[in-house]
């Protein structure tokens, strides 16, 4: 392979031309920054979620508490590491393993940058490009969830069943939303390879014009990453750990890591399918060209860490979900919405594709948001009927005979008289 | 990369890194499959089956049908996960096949089957495959793979692609119709449990059932609270406990008794 020019190429042809050698880098250098991200994201976590709860958060080990995670990471890693004797050896050994490995997998086709030069090679930080790289992304997760169902089967314990159970559950219902919500995306961008994605939102990003489809991938997101307000399968309340209670030491840090590296893999998909990936802020287009287009790292990175924040921000504020609504919410709101946008789209799509009139595409649009209104405002009149009639059907069970508070207060009491 | 390929098997000659790879997942493949025959657990033949299907899966992929290797990925985890719930929810956790013959001649008829269907599927694929060397992927992956794909089945196949998808949601709705059995009684939801605890018949429990092992120290699931009164109360332990026989009389777990003990 010659060194390549990389002048009018697009990325797959950019990246297909590359050396062995720089592949075998990428790859470390994706490895190494999944790593470096989780334990950050943990210190940063603990921080984040410590200033919610009024508290500092580890602030000990290393300027700013930067080492912490690096530290409980040693000392984990040095405990005792326990089977426990009802377990299934071999899966319970290879769970985890499943779990720490095909999270990184799925980094392989996130691009960070547009086109650098990376030891005097004209590239693009992105392993591989596939015509159908964002399906490989969800084929890699759904193999990924096989590592959180296994170690609740071969624990041989309820609570990690039960979790893996949940988990399975999970996965099927809310792959099928986040799978709908990006045939949107797919159908806006004619592609379905993530750089191809990324180059059609030069002008637009596709969280804007895709509005729904985004709020439903963000949704699905969390779920998928078994974070809080969705982290049915891991329940500390209700079923101690979940699928990882019986695991300890390397094999528990493993689950641990997958988790986080996770938490950046979603980050950076929703980031490439609707922020535009590494493109710069509007208005901003001329800082892509800074040190060589190695500053499209910088935006990519700052809108990983804005979801990243997000979900802190989640786990600070929402309790976690009880999993009949967890399951309603799913099937009966995110699957049904997403295939009526995504009816919607297409329609759009193919009448501004086939040159329909823009007053056809006007009143088309003003139609279905007539309809979303009748529907909502429909829905609403079936809720406040719905709350009259338990309020009538309340009657029917008296109050107790004995001295209650009242609900309503009939009287104006001044605090004073109470302090007296 | 992919032209290679296709190149290669016109040829009718294999190149060197495919090659590789097929001697390496092929073997893989073959293993796994014989295994999920031959494994006593259901859960492990669901897993080999698994694995079986993404060294297919990856196969594929290096024959330049990139689309149908990654849905093959996706289609089929799902649906051994589907599998793995089944065999939990229908055979049990962790129960093993057992090897006794239960209808008579099964195992030579199985057998008998099975070499039947071997030789079947042999004549068939040999017939299709030997000294017909694949071509024309290029041509059909000209215009992309994906692109490809559809341009077939939304043109050529759309009337089989429409009966197929109208045979599934046939199936889908045909199981959750008998599926959904009509329940004998409405489920309590967290409204009604809190009206029958402060509008039901007396205010005992409104600040929820007592816990097990109240006043009977000892606090473990099984031993029953102890009331004002003395006696046990059924409240405080799980129904289902006390349907399998499994609770202990907190009599001994009375604290008079033991005081009176250590007098």
């Amino acid at each position: 392979m010659s060194r390549n020019g990389g002048e009018g190429m697009s990325t797959s042809e950019l990246i297909g031309a590359d050396p062995g050698w720089l592949i075998l880098v990428k790859g470390v250098l994706i490895f190494v920054i999944c790593v470096v991200a989780t334990l950050l994201s943990i210190w940063a976590e603990r921080r984040i979620v410590a200033r919610m709860q009024v508290r500092i958060g580890p602030n000990r080990v290393g300027k700013f508490g930067l080492l912490q995670s690096l530290a409980d990471g040693v000392k984990l890693a040095l405990k005792e590491d326990l089977i426990p004797k009802a377990a299934d050896r071999i899966v319970f050994v290879i769970a985890p393993i499943i779990s720490a490995t095909t999270c990184f997998m799925a980094f392989a086709v996130i691009p960070m940058t547009g086109k650098v030069s990376l030891f005097g090679h004209s590239t693009a930080m992105q392993l591989t490009d596939l015509p159908v790289g964002v399906l490989y992304v969800l084929a890699i997760a759904s193999v990924g969830v096989y590592g959180i169902v296994l170690a609740g089967w071969s624990s041989g314990s309820t609570y990690p069943l039960l979790g893996g159970l949940r988990s399975s559950a999970q996965v099927i219902s809310y792959e099928v939303a986040m799978g709908l919500s990006l045939v949107a995306v797919f159908i806006y961008a004619g592609s379905m390879s993530t750089s191809s994605i990324v180059e059609a939102q030069n002008k637009w990003w596709f969280g804007v014009v895709l509005f729904p489809s985004f709020i439903i991938y963000v949704i699905s997101m969390v779920g998928e990453t078994n974070r809080a307000p969705f982290d049915l399968a891991e329940a500390e309340g209700e079923l101690v750990g979940g699928f990882h209670t019986e695991y300890s030491s390397l094999k528990f840090a493993l689950f641990f890591l997958a988790e986080y590296v996770n938490m950046v893999v979603v980050s950076s998909l929703a980031t490439t399918l609707f922020l535009g990936g590494y493109h710069a802020l509007p208005g901003l287009g001329f800082t892509e060209t800074w040190l060589g287009g190695w500053f499209t790292m910088v935006w990519f990175f700052a809108k990983v860490i804005l979801f990243f924040f997000l979900f802190v921000w989640l786990r600070g504020t929402l309790p976690r979900l009880r999993y009949d609504q967890f399951m309603q919410f799913g099937w009966k709101v995110l699957i049904p919405v997403s295939l009526i946008w995504i009816m919607i789209v297409s329609t759009l799509r193919v009448m501004s594709q086939q040159g329909a009139p823009r007053f056809v595409i006007i009143a088309f649009t003003f139609g279905v948001l007539l309809l979303v209104f009748a529907g909502t405002s429909l829905f609403e009149r079936a809720k406040e009927q719905r709350k009259k009639e338990d309020k009538e059907s309340l009657k029917a069970f008296p109050a107790p005979s004995f001295p209650v508070p009242l609900l309503t207060p009939q009287l104006s009491i001044g605090t004073e008289e109470i302090n007296d | 990369m992919h032209s290679l390929f296709a190149q290669s098997l016109q040829a009718g000659s294999t190149a060197t890194p495919e090659a590789v790879q097929f001697w390496i997942l092929a073997p893989l493949a073959v293993l796994a499959a014989l295994g999920m025959l031959l494994v006593k657990k259901a859960v492990h033949s669901a897993l080999l089956l698994a694995w079986v299907m993404i060294t297919l899966a990856i196969l594929y992929i290096a024959q330049g049908a990139l689309f149908l290797g990654i849905v093959q990925v996706v289609v089929y985890t799902g649906a051994v996960m589907m599998l793995f719930l089944f065999i939990l929810m229908l055979v049990g956790v962790d129960s093993s096949d057992s090897l006794i013959e239960n209808i008579k001649g099964q195992r030579p008829a199985a057998i008998a089957a099975a070499i039947g269907i071997v030789g079947l599927l042999l004549s068939l694929i040999s017939r299709a495959t030997l000294n017909h060397p694949a071509t024309g992927i290029d041509a059909i992956n000209a215009n992309g793979n994906v692109q490809g794909l559809a341009n077939e089945l939304f043109t050529k196949y759309v009337w089989a692609f429409e009966v197929v998808s109208a045979l599934l949601i046939t199936a889908a709705l045909g199981s959750m119709v008998l599926a959904h059995s009509q329940k004998p009684r409405n489920r309590t939801s967290q409204r009604d449990q809190s009206i029958a605890r402060f509008r039901g018949e007396s205010l005992a429990h409104a600040a929820g059932l007592p816990g097990s092992g109240v006043y009977a120290l000892h606090n473990a699931v099984d031993v029953p609270a102890l009331g004002p009164d003395g006696q046990p109360s059924q409240a405080s332990i799980s129904k289902v406990l006390e349907a399998r026989g499994d609770m202990i009389a907190s009599k001994p777990f009375e604290l008079t008794e033991i005081e009176e003990e250590e007098k």
